[in-house]
């Protein structure tokens, strides 16, 4: 297959991704308004949302880091996804994944959040520094729980491809690692309502904490391609754990039921637990997930 | 609270005593001893409680009223020390040293009233009008609906009528017919 | 010495005065100490912020800018900024009761990131100053509503010392809400009106400020004695 077919097909996944997780946010926040009794807002409201963001007619700049804040946290969407295998055994849709891609999704997944950082940092609202410090804080201890278990998982599986993990655990649901390995999923999932950044864990952005955390200057095309990248984030991180913990999606229905339910996890404990501060959630993340997760790397060793 | 107004008749120029209620009289003294009476009334009485310090304007005697509320929190019971001062170059002794919350009243009748409490903390600060330049606004001869028409540029063709008179004849027409 | 017998020499001089007097000591020219010991001479209010006047931005043409329209119209994020009475009226907006998600209403912390600003009740000129620099922070295209009839002629604060009768004089206003003070339902119904509006292409509020800003400059400063900020605050 040549290249230019990968990259279109890269694209095409892109596309679909982003759609999807457009679409999954306005179900969320219509499940969520369900909740509390309101009918919530009108499933096609985020495109509106990015179509009247991206045609604002006038942005003001910072400087250059600012500019380059939402582009790396772009990169950091596009960039999983570009590395993430989509579909078990469909050639097409595996993108660029090679041997070693689960250390290079591993890095990316940080990379977008520091290039924002640099961003917010430069905007100069002593709210962004806030909300930075905070989200910072709280992604490197939730990065320490998930980090162990794909590390026992790679030492399970002795292997880094995520594709070969994925074809591992193919021929039965009891191939899941969720069952052959319970333990580094329990961590997995556990730190997984940090990496959503869902109601318990979402104080650094929450727009009634501090106004709005990190992105407090970021308006028009630049709030734009945030809320871009979070819609493809919100999936390409669903299609992490699902490759890794529940066996992949052989189909393209598979993997949007799998992501659904897997981002469902995260919204339902969002629904019904309050949001934590910051040094209460980082003890959180330090405590159970953390002791599961070198529980984990010990059971493999 | 008798014994405590007559304590007070005994040693100050107490010139009126109004009793409000059974648990709030107000006495009237003399300007310069209306620190000396507060100091009294906190140290020996146990009127700890400082409630507020607020002025009223008596442009037709040409003083302002100056009270001072205090609240006893064993007994429950008010008192109010009243004190005129001049309504020229209008300045008062400050009682800030016994309570601290005194001196942002003070600020505030400064800006308010044009009040001058001399020594006290920040008083020549703005309270909350920012950049105010005119007499005062709530000396009775500023005149706020002229500032106001001079200044906010008014609707035309809003009209005002006199409240009294138009509730009377709007809501109460029955006995606004029989009086005429 | 020559009297400068130009009044409008006189107002710019009396203004410069005023600022100079209200200016912040942190925002006032000085001299600095650079890390390396050289003397470096700022001054903030030119060396901070913009100076530069708001630009007029033409809409699209045709079938674009009606597609554009229809995708503002129907995504409207509103400043949260309480002023009055009517900032009490706002937050049932989002309980289960009135709910305005469903007509595309949100509500966003930063005026960077909102489309509609909501003046809810009566201004005083303290307020008024910060309001106006929510407004001109605010991203083109911008809408403002106007609740009570505070903002309409002074509503029972009409002969007040300290709070503006018309709010139009201070910043362009697309839609009035009657009532003292008007209910969430009327609220929404002032939604609608503007959702109205923006379809048909009127709600060029932000052109219409770039367009006659030094009235509306003179018209603040009128008012607004301690002016100690930039003309636009970008």
């Amino acid at each position: 297959m040549d290249l230019l077919t990968r990259v279109l097909f890269t694209l095409l996944g892109l596309f679909i991704i982003l759609n999807w997780g457009l679409l999954m946010t306005a179900i969320m926040r219509k499940l969520t308004a369900r909740v509390g009794k309101r009918v919530g807002i009108r499933w096609y409201q985020p495109w509106i949302n990015l179509v009247k963001l991206y045609s604002n007619r006038n942005s003001i700049s910072h400087g250059v880091m600012f500019q380059l804040g939402p582009v790396f946290r772009l990169l950091g969407g596009v960039g999983l996804v570009m590395f993430m295998p989509l579909i078990y055994g469909s050639e097409l849709f595996t993108n660029f994944s090679f041997a070693g891609d689960l250390v290079i999704i591993l890095y990316i997944k940080f990379f977008g959040m520091l290039g924002m950082a640099l961003g917010a940092g430069e905007g100069g609202h002593p709210y962004s520094a806030i909300g930075v410090s905070r989200g910072l804080s709280q992604v490197t201890t939730v990065e320490l729980p998930f980090t162990l278990a794909v590390i026992a998982l790679a030492v399970q599986y002795n292997t880094l491809s995520i594709t070969e993990i994925v074809a591992a655990q193919q021929g039965g649901i009891l191939n899941w690692t969720l069952f052959t390995n319970p333990v580094a999923t329990a961590a997995a999932l556990l730190s997984m309502l940090g990496i959503f950044m869902h109601s318990p864990f979402d104080l650094h952005k929450a727009p009634n904490e501090i106004p709005i955390g990190p992105p407090t200057e970021y308006h028009s095309s630049y709030l734009g391609i945030l809320r871009t990248n979070a819609a493809i984030l919100h999936v390409i991180e669903a299609v992490l754990f699902m490759n890794l913990f529940f066996g992949g999606a052989t189909s393209w229905p598979m993997l949007i039921v799998k992501t659904f339910l897997i981002y469902f996890i995260s919204v339902f404990v969002g629904v019904v637990f309050p949001r934590f501060r910051i040094e209460q959630s980082v003890r959180w993340f330090l405590q159970v997930p953390l002791i599961l997760g070198i529980v984990a790397i010990i059971l493999i060793l | 609270m008798q014994d405590i107004v007559d304590k007070i008749r005994s040693r100050y120029d107490v010139s009126e005593v109004t009793e409000q209620r059974e648990n709030l009289t107000f006495v009237t003294v003399e300007k310069d001893q209306v620190v000396p009476l507060l100091m009294q009334m906190r140290d020996q009485e146990g009127f700890s409680h400082f409630v507020l310090l607020t002025a009223v304007d008596w442009i037709e005697e040409g003083v302002f009223q100056l009270t001072y509320i205090l609240n006893h929190p064993g007994k429950k019971v008010d008192l109010g020390i009243r004190a005129h001062i001049n309504r020229e170059h209008a300045s008062m002794e400050s009682a800030h040293h016994l309570w601290q919350q005194v001196a942002t009243y003070q600020r505030e009748l400064k800006e308010m009233f044009g009040i001058d409490f001399p020594g006290s903390p920040r008083v020549d600060e703005e309270f909350f009008l920012e950049g105010w330049d005119h007499t005062p606004p709530m000396r009775r001869e500023f005149d706020t609906k002229k500032f106001s028409e001079q200044t906010y540029f008014p609707r035309p063709g809003s009209k005002s009528y006199d409240p009294r008179e138009y509730m009377k004849q709007k809501l109460y027409c029955d006995d606004y017919e029989e009086e005429q | 010495m020559a009297q400068d017998n130009n009044p409008q020499h006189n107002d710019e001089k009396k203004i410069q005065e005023t600022r100079e007097k209200f200016l912040k000591d942190y925002n006032k020219k000085r001299e600095v100490e650079s890390p390396d010991g050289q003397k470096i001479e700022v001054e903030p209010m030119k060396d901070y912020f913009s100076q530069q006047r708001p630009q007029r931005k033409d809409p699209h043409k045709g079938v674009i800018e009606k597609f554009l329209n229809w995708a503002r119209s129907e995504s409207i994020w509103v400043l949260g900024f309480g002023t009055g009475c009517g900032s009490i009226e706002i937050p049932p907006l989002s309980s289960p009761r009135f709910d305005m998600y469903r007509f595309g209403v949100a509500m966003r912390p930063t005026p960077r990131q909102s489309s509609a600003m909501i003046i809810s009740g009566y201004l005083s000129v303290k307020t008024l100053k910060r309001a106006i620099r929510s407004y001109e922070q605010m991203m083109q295209p911008k809408f403002v509503m106007a609740l009570g009839s505070c903002t309409i002629n002074g509503g029972m604060y009409w002969d007040s010392y300290n709070t503006i009768n018309r709010l139009d004089h201070y910043m362009p206003v697309d839609v009035y809400v009657a009532g003292c003070m008007p209910r969430p339902e009327a609220l929404l119904a002032g939604f609608n009106q503007l959702k109205k509006r923006i379809r048909e292409g009127r709600a060029e509020g932000a052109n219409q400020y770039a367009d006659h800003f030094d009235w509306y400059k003179a018209n603040q400063k009128k008012i607004i004695k301690d002016w100690n900020m930039p003309d636009y605050n970008w």
